[in-house]
C-alpha cells in the first residue's frame, strides 16, 4: 500500500472525529472523539515516515501519544471534578461563565 | 521467486489495509452515532486496536506495540473507569439543543473534508521509500538513537509534563472533606433509622432469563421494586422488562399451591426452574402460607 492510502484513511478518521467533537454533548464523547483525531494524525506520521524512509514521523507519534495520555489524565480529572459539582457529565451544563 | 514473495506480501498487505479501514471507518461512525457511552468506548477501542495493526503493516511495530498498551490498555481503561465513577446510565440524549446544530457542523465536515483533500492530493505523496533496516528488527533500537540524541530535550520536556499530569491529576481529584468522617456508631444509628435497617433483597429469585433485572418475591408475595438495581431501571429497554416482570411476578401468585406442592417433594425439580426449590424451600413454610390463608 502506498503512504497516500494510509493519509487518505487519516484524513477520513480526522473528520470523523471533528464531527463527533461538534455534534456530541457528553464530555467523555468529546474527549473520545479528541483521542480519534489524534489517532488520525499519528497514523499520517507513521504513512510518511514510511514514504520518506526515517523514522522521525515514529518519533513524533511516540511523542503525541506520550501528550495525549497526559491530556486525557488531566481531562477526566476536570470533567470528574465538573461531575463532583454538577451531577452531570453533559457539556450543556458547564455553562456558568456564559451569563 | 523473490518477487513472487514480495507480491504476495504487498497483497497481504492491501488485503489487511481494506478490510481495517473499512472496520476503522465503520467504528469511528459508530462512535459518533451511538447514543450510550459505553459504546462509544468499546468503539473507540476497535479503531484503536485497528490502527496498531496498520502501524504494523506500515513497518512501526514499535508505535504498534506502544498504542496497545498505552492507548488500548491504559487510556481506554481510564475512560471506562470514570465511565463507572460519573455512571453507566447516563445516556447522551441526541437531542439537538442548538437550532440547526446538526446542520452547520454536517457543512463544517464537508468543507474540512474538502479542505484536507485538497491539501493531501496537492502533496506529492510517492510510493513508499525502499524498505529501510530501521524498519525490520532494527526499529527500536533506531527510534532509541534518535529519542536520545535528536530529540533529546523534548523527551526531557515530557518527563516534566508526565509530572505535571499526575500532580494536576491528583490536585484535581481531591476532594477534600467537609464535614468529620462518621464514626462506626453514627452509621450503624443512622442504618437502624433509616427505612430499611436490613438489606435490600436481592433481584432474580423467580427468574427465568436475566437474574439482574426480575425482581425478588417478597415473603408475603408481592415483588419488591427495590430488589432491582436503579441502573438496569435506568435502561432504556430495561424499563418495560422490569414492569413486565412485576406484573408477571405479582400475576403469577396464584400459583403459589404449587410451589407449596413442589416443596413437599424436593427430589423432583420445578419445571419453572432450576433455582427454585432451594428458595421455596426455605421461604414458602411463612410464605405461601400466608397467602393460601389471604386468598
Amino acid at each position: 500500500m502506498s503512504p497516500g492510502h494510509y493519509v487518505a484513511l487519516a484524513v477520513i478518521l480526522f473528520v470523523i472525529g471533528a464531527v463527533g467533537v461538534l455534534i456530541r454533548r457528553n464530555a467523555m464523547v468529546i474527549f473520545m472523539c479528541i483521542e480519534l483525531m489524534l489517532n488520525a494524525v499519528n497514523l499520517a506520521f507513521v504513512a510518511f515516515a514510511r514514504q520518506h524512509g526515517q523514522v522521525d514521523g515514529q518519533v513524533i507519534a511516540f511523542f503525541v501519544m506520550v501528550v495525549a495520555a497526559a491530556e486525557v489524565v488531566v481531562g477526566l480529572a476536570i470533567l470528574m471534578a465538573i461531575f463532583r459539582a454538577r451531577r452531570s457529565a453533559s457539556v450543556d451544563d458547564a455553562n456558568l461563565l456564559k451569563y | 521467486m523473490l518477487l513472487a514473495a514480495s507480491t504476495a506480501t504487498a497483497t497481504t498487505t492491501s488485503v489487511v489495509f481494506w478490510v481495517l479501514a473499512i472496520v476503522s471507518v465503520a467504528a469511528a461512525l459508530g462512535m459518533i452515532l451511538s447514543p450510550r457511552v459505553v459504546h462509544c468506548a468499546v468503539l473507540l477501542a476497535i479503531v484503536m486496536l485497528s490502527l496498531a495493526v496498520l502501524y504494523l503493516t506500515a513497518g512501526a511495530p514499535f508505535l504498534a506495540a506502544v498504542q496497545i498498551i498505552v492507548y488500548t490498555g491504559a487510556v481506554l481503561m481510564l475512560f471506562l473507569f470514570v465511565l463507572m465513577i460519573v455512571g453507566v446510565s447516563s445516556a447522551d440524549s441526541l437531542r439537538e439543543t442548538i437550532r440547526g446544530q446538526r446542520l452547520w457542523a454536517g457543512l463544517a465536515a464537508i468543507a474540512l473534508l474538502v479542505l484536507l483533500t485538497l491539501v493531501v492530493g496537492h502533496a506529492v505523496i510517492g510510493p513508499a521509500a525502499p524498505a529501510f533496516p530501521s524498519y525490520g528488527a532494527g526499529n527500536v533500537t533506531s527510534i532509541a538513537t534518535l529519542i536520545f540524541t535528536r530529540y533529546f530535550f523534548p523527551f526531557e520536556v515530557t518527563s516534566a509534563l508526565l509530572i505535571t499530569a499526575a500532580l494536576g491529576a491528583m490536585v484535581l481529584a481531591h476532594r477534600e472533606r467537609t464535614s468529620p468522617k462518621p464514626t462506626q456508631r453514627e452509621l450503624s444509628r443512622q442504618r437502624v433509622a433509616g427505612a430499611h435497617p436490613t438489606p435490600l433483597p436481592g433481584p432474580g429469585t423467580y427468574a427465568r432469563h436475566n437474574a439482574v433485572d426480575f425482581p425478588a418475591l417478597l415473603p408475603d408475595g408481592t415483588p419488591s421494586a427495590l430488589s432491582v438495581s436503579p441502573v438496569v431501571h435506568g435502561r432504556p429497554g430495561a424499563r418495560e422488562a422490569v414492569s413486565e416482570a412485576l406484573r408477571e411476578a405479582s400475576g403469577a401468585l396464584p400459583a403459589g399451591p404449587e410451589g407449596a406442592d413442589q416443596s413437599e417433594s424436593p427430589p423432583q425439580p420445578g419445571p419453572t426452574g432450576v433455582g427454585q426449590p432451594a428458595y421455596s424451600a426455605g421461604e414458602d413454610a411463612n410464605g405461601n402460607g400466608q397467602n393460601g390463608g389471604r386468598s
